[in-house]
């Protein structure tokens, strides 16, 4: 019984990192049609972010987060009006080349600047060991986790279903021309989701280094689970790729304890079938 | 004189810088202190992205998956040659038959998909191949590969030998045969179909044309190319590694086939020239950062040789021959 639960419990907060990750790139799928790889190194830049500002500079690691996240957001709207946006009408093709020859420069460019490997994260005390909650003795670190990404997964939904620039938004995925026909400031509103969808990788990389661990070639381990997310969830739906991130987590961490053997590609099974019997994704919509 | 057969024929018909092409390759083999063994590994790229041409290419076909099929062929080719099997092109035939078996099911499954979902299911199937292969240690080696791999002689007189001679005519041969049969194929009535669908797919069903079958089929001929391509592997470097089947291979034979130019053969191997004679050099440069220069070609060929090396030439080709004034008819599809 109380391996079934921790099973459950280390796959949702794996699943919530994985959320953090990739719900960025799923939104500006959705709504530009572009396919962003780059996406895991802004990730891997976040962890980075948060790696150097604690152990350069001291910064407390709870303030290395926002760090990451404004960092990182500023890096991504910065490549997206320099480069990106020149690249919104092209095929899937390119898109997958140009970004994927920027995950190989960033992947580089880490190791130039801070060597090929692992980088060592000291936690701070409180969210170090083990914590009894209801039972349970469960990892501080995982439970802080599964807080902040309720947390942010609430502030997502909300913004998006509430707010003015929600509503925005919503449109532009739903119909970019007729938003644009409106009078909506399409091209502003996407750079913004562009830059809040790069903060939160960002912010989920740094989220991350301390569970995943960092090293340069974290954009190529991760990309193909990002991609499981983005596609299996449905490009431009957060609550989709909540729910498949969530399902990834807990199909990754239950194959590996109970299927060792064939436990890696147990995931990858799902995602043909998923693939095969809805090319949208589970809440995915046709345009 | 416009008939189909005359039509045809028209197309078939050899440029004669396609000549010159193949005899440069042939004449790279009598160059003193060239490297053989780098030119081996270039043609059989170029083999491989020709194949990823069939589909990608010629039918629009984006499959982030293709070094399944080149790894199939090369763990085929390494089983017979471990087992006793050591007869190099009756192993090619078989590595054929068998990826093209494993091509046609894929084909079959991933006709009806386009976009993301393609991508994420030709992704998926070569990352559970590869997964299987790294986990079955007993079965594959694992990670080491296949060891003890025994290649005979090529038609029982020629020895596979330190310098790669026999490795490069070799390899060079049954490309220039995989090449002449794509060649075939893209100027047939079926390349006509491919080509077709690629740029209207309701249309072409309009026509009558079995769209979806004629997926299947290139994915078999695909995958069938891409298993003699991993088969020459395994047979010129006598050994097996999981790398055959990673999606980095899957990768970087799109990235050769980009740099070189879709739909015109021809694009897989002087990408493949390019490619790998530049990342042979900035690995001599530096070993550890030469992946940032491939990543930023990617990004600057993207940018803009969008079309890739081949077209772009054929385009200067037909321009410098415009303004010598031969009114050649202006070709179809550009020189090369």
């Amino acid at each position: 019984m109380s391996s079934v639960a921790s099973i459950l419990f280390n796959g949702i907060s794996y699943g919530v990192l994985l959320f953090i990750m990739s719900v960025g790139l799923s939104v500006t799928m959705g709504m530009m049609n572009f396919v962003n790889l780059a996406q895991v190194s802004f990730s891997m830049l976040g962890g980075y972010v948060m790696v150097v500002a604690m152990q350069k500079f001291g910064v407390p690691f709870l303030w290395t987060l926002p760090l990451a996240f404004i960092l990182v957001g500023v890096v991504s709207i910065v490549l997206e009006r320099l480069l990106f946006r020149f690249f919104y009408g092209t095929d899937d093709l390119t898109q997958v080349l140009l970004t994927i020859g920027l995950v190989f420069m960033s992947i580089a460019i880490v190791t130039y600047f801070w060597g090929g490997t692992y980088q060592r994260v000291n936690m701070p005390e409180w969210l170090t060991g083990q914590q009894e909650l209801g039972g349970f003795i469960l990892e501080r670190y995982r439970i802080f986790l599964v807080v902040v990404g309720g947390l942010l997964a609430f502030l997502l939904v909300f913004g998006l279903e509430r707010t003015n620039f929600g509503a925005m938004v919503r449109a532009c995925v739903d119909n970019r021309r007729a938003a644009n026909a409106c009078g909506l400031n399409t091209d502003l509103i996407f750079a913004v989701t562009f830059a809040v969808g790069g903060g939160l990788a960002g912010l989920g990389g740094a989220m991350s280094a301390n569970l995943l661990g960092l090293d340069p070639n974290f954009p190529l381990r991760y990309l193909v689970y990002v991609l499981i997310v983005v596609s299996i969830g449905g490009m431009g739906t957060i609550g989709g790729s909540l729910i498949a991130a969530l399902a990834l987590g807990i199909a990754d961490v239950a194959g590996k304890y109970y299927f060792p053997s064939i436990g890696g590609f147990f995931i990858y099974i799902v995602t043909v079938v998923v693939m095969l019997c809805r090319p949208l994704g589970l809440l995915g919509r046709r345009a | 004189m416009n008939t189909p057969t005359a039509y045809f024929e028209g197309l078939a018909r050899w440029k004669p810088l396609e000549i010159v092409f193949w005899l440069v390759l042939v004449g790279l083999f009598f160059v003193p202190g060239v490297n053989l063994p780098l030119l081996s590994q270039i043609i059989i790229w170029g083999l491989f992205a020709m194949s990823l041409d069939l589909l990608l290419g010629y039918r629009g076909i984006l499959t982030m998956g293709h070094a399944a099929f080149f790894g199939i062929g090369a763990y085929t080719a390494g089983y017979l040659g471990k087992f006793g099997w050591t007869e190099p092109i009756s192993a090619l035939f078989l590595a054929a038959a068998i990826a093209a078996a494993v091509g046609l099911l894929a084909g079959r499954l991933v006709r009806s998909l386009g976009g993301i979902a393609l991508l994420m299911v030709t992704l998926g199937l070569n990352l559970i191949l590869y997964d299987f292969v790294l986990r079955s240690t007993e079965l594959t080696g694992g990670d080491d590969g296949l060891q003890g791999v025994v290649i005979g002689q090529v038609l029982g007189m020629f020895k596979f030998d330190l310098y790669g001679k026999t490795a490069y005519l070799y390899s060079l041969a049954v490309a220039f045969l995989m090449f002449l049969i794509a060649r075939a194929l893209v100027k047939s009535s079926f390349g006509l179909a491919l080509l077709g669908a690629r740029e209207n797919i309701p249309r072409m069903i309009m026509l009558g044309a079995p769209v979806g079958k004629d997926v299947s089929a290139a994915f078999a001929i695909a995958a069938a190319m891409a298993g003699v391509a991993g088969a020459l592997l395994t047979q010129t470097i006598q050994s097996v590694s999981p790398d055959a089947l990673s999606f980095q291979r899957s990768a970087d034979v799109l990235v050769i086939l980009i740099l070189g130019g879709t739909a015109r053969l021809y694009g897989g191997f002087v990408g493949a020239f390019v490619f790998l004679f530049l990342r042979d050099w900035l690995a001599q440069l530096n070993p550890v950062y030469w992946y940032f220069w491939i990543g930023l070609l990617l990004v600057v060929v993207v940018a803009f040789f969008r079309k890739g090396i081949v077209p772009s030439l054929g385009v200067l080709f037909t321009r410098m021959q415009k303004k010598r004034g031969t009114d050649e008819r202006t070709p179809n599809r550009a020189a090369l």
